[in-house]
């Protein structure tokens, strides 16, 4: 399994124009195997961007991009080839499907890889049941799909590919309630059973606060806070500076404060909130 | 990038020439174009030229824009030199050569009748927003409403298509990104598997496309949007003092060209 090391990682749009732009600047991190990395930032801290070289698809303007120790940038070939271990998935996927059926759609990942017929076919029956997409909709075209199952159908065209690490920008935006926790609740079970690296940009930090091992924020380009999201969550006006908001918990675990009830540790969680403001009140919960 | 392309692009600015009608400056495109096709001899020629850099220093645009958007016209203006040298007839440079002072003269001429009819265009575009652009099209065609030309469609039309250059390009963008992330290759292989490569590029784009024009459509009619049919401008284009004195001074140009020409000059 792979480990991600970024190192000193520079990015420049237009470089040498008048419409110069630092996008990234001077990031170094390092993402171990198997972690559930949720990355936040608001519009244009420079996080696309940064998953965008995790995958060759951008080239540093400086630093280097490693992937168990090797860079990624080293020639044509690893350039090319580090797409099959790190798999990406826009925002708005739905909108790169493009076969007659949803089975060649899935099958073009593994296709690209020159994989064989029976193993490409094991691989998108595998990659459909992970995000929960019907055998019967195989045949059918992507374009007659629900907006949510033609999101799913093209995470199945990335998952296709078994990526060792999967990042997903946005994976929930636009959906409903029950469409975002399905999707949320596939890649769970993706990489419990796969045991990949999952990095996921989200917006919405009650997902990151539930799901998220290690959270890293996004301000301007640069790494403002990286820890679990019980250190990244205790330091909510920090976040809110930066223009993120917090989970509900945690809002509301702010204004009790604010009104003078002394609840303890960090709370991100409906059920910390619970049990933080029942010790505050010495109730015991049933 | 797919961005740096330059399409009739636009340059803001505040200068007379920036804020002259739009229409002013389209007749003015026309008189210049026509006075550039009557020059014959060289004092005409350099009449036009004058002409042109005195535009270019009003309107505050640099040579190296001009130039710049040159670059994909410079294989047909160096054809277009070559074929004029080679093939007049007339008095050699050095005995026996093919090359005559006459295709020499010619091919300078032309050269210069080629740059300067795209450098005329481009200063229209670079001072001209498309909007203005296209608003000053449909005035001058107004006329044209009498024998049932659909003139305001036509010109919504440009505007829309204008417009939505830009979002297309960002879109392409996208979706090359996204199909290189599932290991699409645009860049090797033969000339049909290239081209094969592009349909999962071409399909998402016309899809999108489609689905953007029904959405533009239905935002349109829920403005009430019905043709150009009783339509009011919140920018009413008005006739200045300045237009007429441009306009005047158009019409001048063409004239002494005109009469250079008489004179054989």
């Amino acid at each position: 399994m792979s480990v991600i090391t970024v190192e000193n990682l520079r990015h420049t749009y237009s470089a040498g124009t008048p419409f110069e732009k630092v996008a990234i600047d001077d990031i170094s991190l390092s993402i171990p195997a198997g972690q559930f990395v949720g990355l936040l930032g608001h519009t244009g801290s420079g996080k696309s961007t940064f998953i965008q070289h995790l995958n060759a698809l951008l080239q540093p303007t400086s630093g280097r991009v490693l992937l168990d120790g090797e860079d990624i940038n080293k020639d044509k070939k690893t350039r090319h080839d580090v797409k099959w271990k790190v798999g990406l998935v826009f925002q708005y996927p739905e909108y790169q499907l493009f076969e007659e059926t949803v089975f060649a759609d899935i099958a073009f990942g593994p296709k690209n890889m020159g994989l064989k017929k029976e193993e490409i076919e094991e691989r998108v029956r595998e990659a459909a049941g992970f995000v929960g997409v019907k055998e019967e909709l195989f045949e059918r075209s992507p374009l007659e799909l629900s907006g949510g199952q033609k999101r799913r159908v093209a995470i199945a065209g990335v998952v296709a590919m078994r990526p060792e690490v999967l990042i997903l920008d946005e994976p929930t935006a636009g959906l409903d309630p029950a469409g975002s926790r399905k999707i949320m609740n596939n890649i769970c079970r993706y990489r419990e059973q796969s045991g990949a690296t999952v990095i996921i940009v989200s917006h919405n930090m009650d997902d990151a606060a539930r799901l998220a091992e290690r959270l890293i924020v996004f301000d301007h380009g640069h790494v403002a806070m990286d820890g679990t999201p019980e250190e990244v969550f205790s330091r909510p006006q920090e976040l809110i500076n930066i223009g993120l908001s917090v989970p509900q918990s945690t809002a509301i675990a702010m204004a009790l404060r604010e009104k003078g009830m002394p609840l303890e540790g960090s709370v991100f969680t409906h059920e910390q909130l619970l049990k933080a403001v029942a010790k505050a009140k010495g109730v015991a919960l049933c | 990038m797919l961005k740096d392309i330059t399409l009739g692009q636009y340059f803001p600015g505040d200068t007379v020439a920036h804020r002259l009608d739009p229409r002013t400056k389209l007749i003015l495109v026309f008189l210049y174009i026509v006075a550039l096709f009557q020059a014959k001899g060289w004092v005409g020629y350099g009449l036009v030229l004058l002409a042109t850099v005195v535009c270019m220093a009003v309107s505050h645009i640099s040579p190296k824009n001009i130039f710049k958007g040159l670059k994909p016209m410079l294989f047909i203006i160096a054809l277009t030199a070559a074929l004029n040298i080679f093939y007049t007839q007339g008095t050699p440079i050095v005995e026996g050569w093919i090359i005559t002072w006459e295709g020499l003269e010619r091919a300078v001429k032309m050269m210069l009748r080629i740059t300067l009819l795209i450098a005329g265009t481009f200063l229209l575009t670079y001072t001209t927003s498309p909007m203005a652009l296209t608003d000053g099209l449909e005035l001058l065609m107004n006329p044209l409403k009498k024998v049932h030309v659909p003139v305001h469609e036509i010109t919504i039309m440009m505007s829309m298509a204008l417009r939505f250059i830009p979002t297309l390009i960002e879109e392409t963008d996208k979706i090359m990104s996204a199909q290189k992330a599932r290991g699409a290759d645009f860049e090797n292989g033969s000339l049909i598997q290239r081209a094969k490569a592009l349909l999962p590029i071409l399909v998402p784009l016309f899809v999108s496309a489609f689905r953007r024009a029904d959405e533009l459509a239905v935002a349109m009619e829920s403005r009430c949007y019905h043709g150009g049919e009783g339509r009011t401008r919140m920018k009413q284009l008005k006739m200045a003092a300045r237009d007429w004195i441009a306009l005047a001074l158009g019409l001048l140009l063409l004239a002494a060209v005109i009469v250079l020409k008489h004179f054989g000059l």
